[in-house]
C-alpha cells in the first residue's frame, strides 16, 4: 500500500517539477545528403538553378570570346585544356557532360560535389571542391559556349 | 533492524512533506534558477540566428575597436584602427601602413575611446563609424559595408584629443579638442611653468563630406589653456551646437590631482557651430600655420594615400561675437550628455555630489539678457542660476555619464561608489539604482545618445574585473555589463570581458547595416595597380634590387610557387591577389625570415607585404590561413642566392 502511494508521490513530483520544457531537437532529423533522392534530369544534367534544357542552338562567336575572357581570370588557375590539373582538363567537357550540367556545376560547385555522384567520383580524383566564383547564369552560358568552340574547332579563343 | 513496511512509511510521508511543501513554495531548485533563467533566456541567441543589435565597443589603449551582437555578447570582429594588426596584417602590408602615417613619423598606435555613427536626421545611418585617437591626436573612419578603416585625419596643433568622435546631427561635423592645453603655435619651445602666458586649448571642426565620407579639418577655436575632456553635439532645439566640458581652469601645470581641484565650478562650453562656419565663411579666421598628415585608402586602388596640409584656419572668440560661452559647473565635470529632445545639458561633475542640469532654452534666455558673470578671451561667461534647471539630489560618488531611454528617464555612470543611477528627467529624483562590477566609467543604452532611443538594453563599461571571471594574473580583462532596461527597474542579465579597455561605445539595430555588407570584393573592380586577375599574368619582375612578385591565391595553389633568381639585399614586394569570388574565402601569405606579419587578402582583394632576404637558402612560404582540405599543400619556395650571383630569375608553377 504504502508502496504504491509513494510510487505514485514520486511520479507525481517528477512530472511536476522535472520535463515539463523540453523542446524539439534543435537539428532536426532526416537530413541526408545521399544521391538517391536525385530526380532523372538531375542525375543526366546536374543539381542547381538550370531545371530544364536549355537548347543553346549554335555556338555564337560573341559570347564565346566573353566567355574565354571571363574564363580567363575565374576558372584558368585550376584549368587546362588538355591535362589534367588541379582540376579536370576541360577542352572535351562539352562532349562529355550536357550543358545544363556544366552550368549547374560553374553555378552550384558545392552541392554538385556533395550530392552528385559524378560530383563525388571527381573529388575522389582531384581531392579538392571546386569553388563558387560569383558567376552569374549568363556568364556560365558564355563560358560553355567558349568550351564548345575549343571542342568544335580546338581553336583557344584565350589566344 | 526497523522493518520494511515502516520504511516505507517514513519514506512515503516524508516525500508527501516534500510534495506539500513544493505545493506552496514551488520547486526549490528552479525558483532559484527562475531569475538567471530568465536573464539567459534574454540573451540567447540559437545557434545560426542573428543578435537584434550590432554593438561597437572602443577599444582604449588597445587602438581597435571591437564589433559584437547582443543581447547575446557574442564578438564578431576587432577592427584595428590605430594599432598594427598582426592577424590581418593592417598596418604591415604597404596599402594600409599610410594610416598610421602622422607628422610624428609612422606611428603604430594609439588610445581609441569614443565612437560615434555618422548620422541622419539624427539618427545613425549605418554608413560610418568614428573614432578617435587621444594620444597622438587624430579621428579615424571605418566603413561599414566592410568593417576596415578607410581614413585617419591628424589634428594639429592639438594635445590629447579626447572629447572626440562626437558627430553632429546630419554629420556635418566631428568635434575634437584639446584635453591637455599645449602652446597652439606650432612645435613652441617654451618653458612649462610659463603655462598662463603661452599655452593654449583649442576645439577642432572636421568636416565630413556627405556622399564620400571624406574628412576635412574645416576650423579650430583658440580657447583659454584650460583642459577640454568630454563633449557632445547637441540635438533637437540645440542641433546647432556643440558643447565641451573643462577641468583645470585652474591653468595648472604639474601635480593636477590637486592642482586642478580646487575651483569650486569650472564650465561647460557651449559653441554655436552653425555660427563659427559662417564666420569663417566670412573670412573672420586667420589661416596658421600647422602640420597634419590626411591618410585616405583610395577606392580604386585600395592603397591608402598620404597628402600633408601646412596649415589651418583659427577663429579667435574676439572676432566672434555671439557664438560661444561658458555655464558655471560644479567640480571638474566630466561627461556633457545631451537628453533626446535636445533641451537638458547633463554634467558629470566627477568630484560632485549633485549631477547639475543645465537647460538649454534657459541658457538662450540668459544670452538674450546678457546675464553674465564675466567674459574671458572673448567668451561670456553666464550666470550659474540663469542656466540651471535642476540638481540630481543623492546620485552617488563620482557621476560620469548619462544617456537616455526616451521615456523620460535618465541613466548615469558613477565610478566611485560603482553603480549606474536612474532618475527621472521631470523631476530630477533618483528612481533607481544597480551595481557595476566595478567601477564603471561610460554606460551606453542602445540609441541611448539619439534623439529616438531604444528602451532596450544597456551596457555599462567597467574598469576592473577583480573577482568576475576566473582569474588569469595580475592583470584582467576589462569587463562590460549588460542590463535590460525596458522594465520599471534596471536587471543585470550578463557581464562579459571585452577587448583592450573599452571607453564608450554604440549600438545599432543591425538591419541597419547587415544588408549592406560586403560579401566580396569584386575582381572587376579592382583597380589596384599590382593586382594580376588572370593566373596568366602572375610573373615576377626586377628592378634593380627592387624584386615585384605578382601572385594569385586559388584554392589551394599560389601562382608562381616556385621563384628562384632573389638575391641577398633585394627589396622583394609580394603583390597577391585573391582570385577566389566566394564569401569568406580568405587565403593568408607568410614567408619565412619575414620581417613583416603575415597578411589575409580578402577575395577579390590585393594586399602586398615587402620582405627583405638577408641570408642565402630555401625560404618555405605558405597559405596562412585555413582554405581547403588541401589548404597544408598551399605553399611554395623562394630560392635566395648571393648578392653577385647570376641565377637567372624565373618562377613556374604545376607543368608551367
Amino acid at each position: 500500500m504504502y508502496r504504491i502511494v509513494f510510487l505514485l508521490l514520486l511520479v507525481f513530483l517528477w512530472t511536476g517539477c522535472g520535463n515539463g520544457d523540453e523542446t524539439a531537437d534543435p537539428n532536426g532529423a532526416g537530413a541526408t545528403d545521399g544521391s538517391a533522392d536525385l530526380t532523372d534530369f538531375e542525375l543526366e544534367h546536374g543539381i542547381g538553378p538550370v531545371t530544364e534544357r536549355l537548347n543553346l542552338g549554335e555556338v555564337d562567336l560573341e559570347k564565346a570570346q566573353r566567355g574565354a575572357d571571363f574564363y580567363d581570370s575565374r576558372c584558368a588557375s585550376c584549368h587546362r585544356m588538355e591535362n589534367r590539373f588541379v582540376g579536370p582538363p576541360l577542352g572535351n567537357a562539352t562532349e562529355n557532360r550536357s550543358h545544363e550540367f556544366l552550368i549547374n556545376f560553374i553555378l552550384n560547385p558545392e552541392e554538385m560535389t556533395n550530392r552528385h555522384p559524378v560530383g563525388q567520383a571527381l573529388l575522389q580524383d582531384y581531392l579538392t571542391i571546386m569553388p563558387y566564383q560569383n558567376v552569374t547564369k549568363e556568364q556560365a552560358v558564355e563560358i560553355v559556349d567558349f568550351l564548345r568552340y575549343y571542342a568544335d574547332t580546338g581553336e583557344d579563343l584565350r589566344n | 533492524m526497523l522493518e520494511k513496511a515502516t520504511i516505507w512509511k517514513v519514506a512515503t510521508v516524508l516525500l508527501g512533506i516534500g510534495l506539500i511543501s513544493v505545493l506552496m513554495y514551488g520547486c526549490p531548485s528552479q525558483t532559484d534558477m527562475l531569475d538567471t533563467r530568465g536573464a539567459a533566456e534574454r540573451v540567447y541567441v540559437a545557434p545560426g540566428d542573428y543578435d537584434e543589435y550590432y554593438a561597437f565597443l572602443s577599444g582604449g589603449y588597445s587602438g581597435q575597436l571591437s564589433v559584437w551582437g547582443l543581447p547575446s555578447a557574442r564578438m564578431f570582429r576587432n577592427i584595428p584602427v590605430f594599432s598594427q594588426d598582426p592577424e590581418s596584417g593592417y598596418g604591415y602590408s604597404e596599402e594600409t601602413k599610410p594610416l598610421l602615417m602622422s607628422s610624428y613619423g609612422f606611428i603604430p598606435w594609439d588610445d581609441s575611446h569614443h565612437p560615434d555613427f555618422s548620422h541622419t536626421d539624427g539618427m545613425p545611418d549605418g554608413r560610418w563609424i568614428f573614432i578617435n585617437a587621444n594620444n597622438t591626436p587624430r579621428v579615424a573612419r571605418i566603413d561599414l559595408t566592410s568593417f576596415e578603416t578607410v581614413e585617419t585625419l591628424e589634428l594639429p596643433n592639438t594635445g590629447g584629443n579626447h572629447a572626440s568622435t562626437y558627430v553632429t546631427e546630419n554629420t556635418e561635423y566631428i568635434i575634437g579638442a584639446t584635453r591637455f592645453s599645449i602652446p597652439y603655435d606650432m612645435d613652441e619651445d617654451v618653458p612649462i611653468d610659463s603655462y598662463k602666458e603661452n599655452f593654449d586649448g583649442s576645439l577642432s571642426f572636421i568636416a565630413v563630406d556627405p556622399q564620400s565620407g571624406e574628412m576635412s579639418m574645416d576650423f579650430q577655436i583658440l580657447m583659454p589653456p584650460y583642459h577640454y575632456d568630454v563633449g557632445r553635439a547637441g540635438k533637437g532645439a540645440s542641433a546647432d551646437w556643440a558643447f565641451f566640458t573643462t577641468y583645470n581652469t585652474e591653468q595648472a601645470h604639474t601635480l593636477l590631482e590637486i592642482n586642478a581641484s580646487e575651483f569650486d565650478k569650472d564650465y561647460v562650453v557651449a559653441v554655436n557651430w552653425k555660427k563659427a562656419r559662417e564666420y569663417v565663411r566670412e573670412g573672420r579666421a586667420q589661416t596658421v600655420p600647422a602640420k597634419y598628415y590626411h591618410n585616405l585608402k583610395d577606392k580604386n586602388t585600395s592603397i591608402a594615400v598620404s597628402t600633408v596640409h601646412d596649415e589651418v584656419l583659427l577663429l579667435h572668440p574676439n572676432d566672434a561675437p555671439d557664438m560661444i560661452y561658458f555655464l558655471p559647473t560644479p567640480k571638474s565635470p566630466h561627461g556633457v550628455d545631451i537628453d533626446p529632445t535636445g533641451e537638458f545639458i547633463v554634467a558629470g561633475g566627477k568630484l560632485a555630489t549633485v549631477i547639475p542640469v543645465h537647460s538649454f532654452s534657459r541658457m538662450l534666455e540668459a544670452i538674450e539678457n546678457e546675464a553674465f558673470e564675466e567674459i574671458i578671451n572673448g567668451i561670456p561667461v553666464l550666470e550659474y542660476e540663469s542656466t540651471i534647471a535642476g540638481e540630481v539630489e543623492n546620485p552617488g560618488l563620482g557621476p560620469l555619464h548619462t544617456e537616455f531611454d526616451g521615456d523620460g528617464n535618465a541613466y548615469t555612470s558613477v565610478y566611485i561608489s560603482s553603480e549606474i543611477v536612474k532618475w527621472s528627467l521631470e523631476t530630477f529624483e533618483v528612481t533607481d539604482r544597480i551595481d557595476s562590477y566595478y567601477s564603471i566609467g561610460h554606460l551606453m543604452i542602445t540609441g541611448g545618445d539619439t534623439p529616438n532611443p531604444d528602451r532596450k538594453y544597456m551596457i555599462g563599461l567597467t574598469k576592473t574585473a577583480r573577482d568576475r571571471f576566473l582569474p588569469t594574473g595580475p592583470k584582467q580583462l576589462h569587463p562590460a555589463q549588460l542590463y535590460d532596461i525596458s522594465g520599471d527597474r534596471m536587471e543585470m542579465l550578463l557581464d562579459f570581458p571585452t577587448i583592450g579597455e573599452p571607453h564608450y561605445a554604440q549600438a545599432i539595430r543591425a538591419d541597419i547595416i547587415r544588408d549592406n555588407v560586403k560579401q566580396i570584393y569584386d575582381l572587376d573592380d579592382n583597380h589596384h595597380p599590382h593586382a594580376v586577375k588572370r593566373t596568366r599574368d602572375a610573373r615576377v619582375e626586377r628592378d634593380g634590387n627592387v624584386v615585384r612578385v605578382y601572385m594569385t591565391n586559388m584554392r589551394s595553389h599560389f601562382t608562381p610557387d616556385n621563384i628562384e633568381g632573389i638575391r641577398v639585399g633585394d627589396e622583394v614586394h609580394f603583390h597577391l591577389t585573391n582570385i577566389e569570388q566566394d564569401w569568406d574565402m580568405v587565403h593568408g601569405f607568410a614567408i619565412k625570415g619575414s620581417q613583416n606579419a603575415e597578411v589575409l587578402i580578402a577575395p577579390g582583394e590585393t594586399k602586398t607585404i615587402t620582405w627583405h632576404p638577408t641570408r642565402t637558402g630555401i625560404y618555405p612560404f605558405y597559405c596562412t590561413a585555413f582554405c581547403s582540405a588541401l589548404h597544408q599543400e598551399m605553399q611554395g619556395y623562394v630560392r635566395v642566392s648571393p648578392a653577385d650571383s647570376n641565377v637567372p630569375l624565373t618562377w613556374r608553377t604545376g607543368e608551367d
